[in-house]
């Protein structure tokens, strides 16, 4: 790198730019003043006029380093998209498993690489397609799955141990992990090839997302038993996606999106730690799920500076040996909250510019948005042209031949540096208040998400902060020729059918055999949950079955909202 | 002066979106009316029941996970059996446009969907209160 390191040429810049800002800078402010009088990004980072080499003197050359080598700043992996490009992974999930079963085929004809599945809200909750919650929520916002059948349709004709699968399912993932086991055993497959990711991310749930059964003790054991079980039989598998994407979603600023995460994933760590495994057997699989919002820099520069806080946690504080146990690894989805209904074709463009940012940014697996998801869950028109604008990114703009493009732009690297000290002020602050479990319980982050998430919109609605269609540009009257994904109203007829064969053909003494077993296991808490579920799954237990049976050990969970 | 308008404003069902309904529930607050939020995970009676024990003239329905159609007329008709169909009934959420008509027929007063602006939603229930006049 040539840039002036030594103090000498770093005092002559300096004078360089005071030069021009009283010279240049000042002659064009007197014709025409800037259009802001302090720029910010998205996130309220300040943003000077121009950077130069004075504002990455601070950082060190090591910090920014080189692809493949901690501190990751540029990438996980050495050559990145010159050998093979992200996943593209295009999220599906609705009706049935044979619906869905369907979309996943067709988006594998178009030349998808990766499959991920969305739950329907029942599935997401832990209740059968026949209770009364479940009402009108059955196949509607994703796939309904109570029992094993309906694993077996969702994922009939594909080749578990030659796709990876992704799963987007938090309270009940062990229930799925063990349901995706015993399809995976029934076909003859080797567990330890098979690849692809629970979500299993409970502690962001009750800062955000909010889809959380019981209280948080029980709730992280759970996801402890997912991580120990697939280090132990599922080499490949991505135990758990420590999630940004839904505290954004949620309100919060970029910052706190990527801080919170990293605590939590400390926390995690620190769970599996207490079992005595070792940090290298387990932390080379535990991946990470971030949004990409609209400040393209600011994207950017998050990614960057996640990569590098979590190496240097991983290393520093958890004493990790493995390179691979500091390297995070991250699928990104282009942010859903960023679409809008009003002229909604011009969420193509929106969602492109995020993607874009995502690949800059290093990501491994990217989902885009359907242009109509500001509607209702996207049409498979809508997929095609989100999937295509990746493909489009891939093989025709030339940017993933090198690797980290924008690494040594002083914005960017400046703003990487700032994004990393900020994250560990708010990690530090985070254990001097008592650590991330008890301020979950304080609802300290979730005044946080909801303060920015309020001052977001007073920002739209003064046009502070632009959105085109919406309180720019806008359109009164408009024609809105949109076809919507219809919701089949048979869905859950079909859906109680297969669940109520499954409960006529399964041997019920056996079940309540099992059920039992399940309390032991859950009252000890130095027992995996994994094989008894495993077991309970195979024998025909629904969702419901098992997550009604642990309500009675360890009831359920109810937040004191603060807005 | 009068007393400050009461607004129950509730999430029922699975549905647990709360980013629209915390910043209206603070936006109404700083705009002088009194705010219960209920919180998730509420089923229809629970949060009848609470509307007629806090007499509040506003109920606030919060609804993204596409579930209106079932949940709305189940209100509507336990507002209806206990004798306080005088509450006013909005929506906020994610609404596909066929499904207003219908919502709006069956009692629901407005709808208010994404990007809403904030002062609208206070001028809107503002209005619907003035209309209902005092009770």
């Amino acid at each position: 790198m040539n840039a002036p390191t030594d103090s000498k040429q770093l005092a002559a810049l300096q004078e360089q730019l005071e030069l021009w800002e009283k010279n240049e800078v000042d002659t064009f402010l007197r014709k025409q003043h800037e259009r802001e009088e302090q720029f910010q990004t998205l996130g309220g980072f300040p943003v000077k006029r121009t950077y130069t080499a004075l504002d990455i003197a601070d950082t060190p050359l090591e910090d920014i380093g080189l692809p493949g080598q901690y501190p990751f700043t540029r990438g996980p992996y050495p050559t990145m998209y010159r050998s093979r490009f992200w996943t593209m992974r295009q999220i599906a999930g609705f009706g049935t498993g044979e619906d869905t079963n369907n979309r996943f085929k067709y988006l594998i004809s178009q030349g998808q690489t990766g499959l991920s599945t969305d739950f329907d809200m029942p599935t997401l909750m832990g209740y059968d397609s026949d209770h009364a919650m479940s009402e009108g929520e059955v196949g509607r916002e994703g796939v309904a799955v109570d029992t094993l059948a309906d694993m077996e349709a969702l994922f009939d004709g594909i080749d578990l141990e030659n796709i990876s699968v992704s799963m987007t399912i938090n309270p009940t993932a062990w229930i799925l992990l063990a349901m995706y086991v015993v399809l995976a055993q029934e076909r003859g497959n080797d567990l330890n090839k098979l690849s692809g990711t629970i979500q299993a991310d409970i502690l962001k749930e009750y800062m955000a997302q909010k889809e959380y059964i019981y209280p948080i003790a029980p709730s992280v054991r759970i996801v402890r038993d997912c991580i120990t079980y697939c280090a132990e039989n599922m080499k490949r598998y991505n135990p758990i996606n420590i999630s940004g994407y839904h505290i954004s979603e949620a309100g919060s600023s970029p910052i706190h999106e990527v801080a919170f995460t990293m605590a939590n994933a400390v926390t995690y760590v620190e769970e599996v730690l207490k079992t005595g495994m070792d940090v290298d057997a387990f932390a080379p699989r535990l991946a990470f799920y971030f949004v990409c919002q609209s400040d393209f820099f600011e994207e950017i520069a998050k990614f960057r500076a996640a990569r590098r806080v979590w190496a240097k946690i991983m290393k520093q504080r958890f004493g990790a040996k493995k390179p691979e146990s500091m390297r995070l690894r991250f699928h990104c989805q282009t942010a859903a909250a960023s679409l809008t209904k009003p002229q909604y074709k011009v969420n193509v463009m929106r969602t492109t510019l995020q993607a874009l940012a995502a690949v800059l940014g290093g990501a491994q697996s990217l989902h885009t948005n359907g242009m109509d998801e500001a509607f209702a869950i996207p049409t498979e028109e809508a997929m095609k042209i989100a999937l295509r604008t990746q493909q489009v990114i891939a093989d025709e703009t030339g940017i993933a031949s090198v690797i980290d493009p924008l690494g040594g732009s002083y914005f960017l690297e400046n703003l990487t540096t700032e994004y990393e000290k900020t994250i560990f002020e708010i990690l530090d602050e985070v254990q001097e208040r008592g650590g991330t479990i008890k301020l979950i319980e304080e609802g300290w982050f979730q005044k946080h998400i909801s303060d920015f998430a309020y001052e977001t919109a007073l920002r739209k609605q003064s046009g502070q902060k632009p959105v085109i269609g919406v309180n720019k540009y806008v359109e009164t009257e408009e024609d809105v020729d949109i076809e919507t994904h219809p919701y089949d109203p048979t869905t859950a007829e079909r859906q109680i059918e297969r669940l109520n064969h499954v409960r006529k053909t399964r041997d019920e003494a056996k079940l309540q055999a099992l059920l039992e077993e399940l309390v032991t296991v859950a009252k000890d808490e130095t027992r995996n949950i994994m094989p008894v579920t495993i077991e309970l799954v195979r024998a025909g237990a629904s969702m419901g079955d098992i997550v009604e049976k642990l309500k009675t050990v360890w009831g359920t969970y109810r937040e004191n909202p603060v807005f | 002066m009068s007393s400050p308008i009461r607004v129950l404003l509730a999430k029922v069902g699975l549905d647990g979106h709360d980013r629209g309904v915390k910043v209206v529930a603070r936006t109404l607050r700083d705009a002088g009316m009194d705010v219960i939020y209920t919180g998730l995970h509420r089923t229809p009676e629970e949060v009848v029941y609470s509307a007629i024990q806090e007499d509040v003239d506003v109920l606030g329905i919060s609804l993204l996970s596409g579930a209106h159609m079932t949940i709305c007329p189940k209100i509507m008709k336990l507002l209806k059996e206990q004798g306080a169909e005088d509450t006013i009934v909005v929506v906020g959420g994610v609404v596909p446009d066929e499904d207003v008509a219908p919502l709006k027929e069956m009692g629901v007063k407005e709808l208010l969907l994404q990007d809403t602006p904030p002062n609208q939603i206070v001028e809107t229930l503002e209005n619907l209160v003035a209309e209902r006049g005092p009770r």
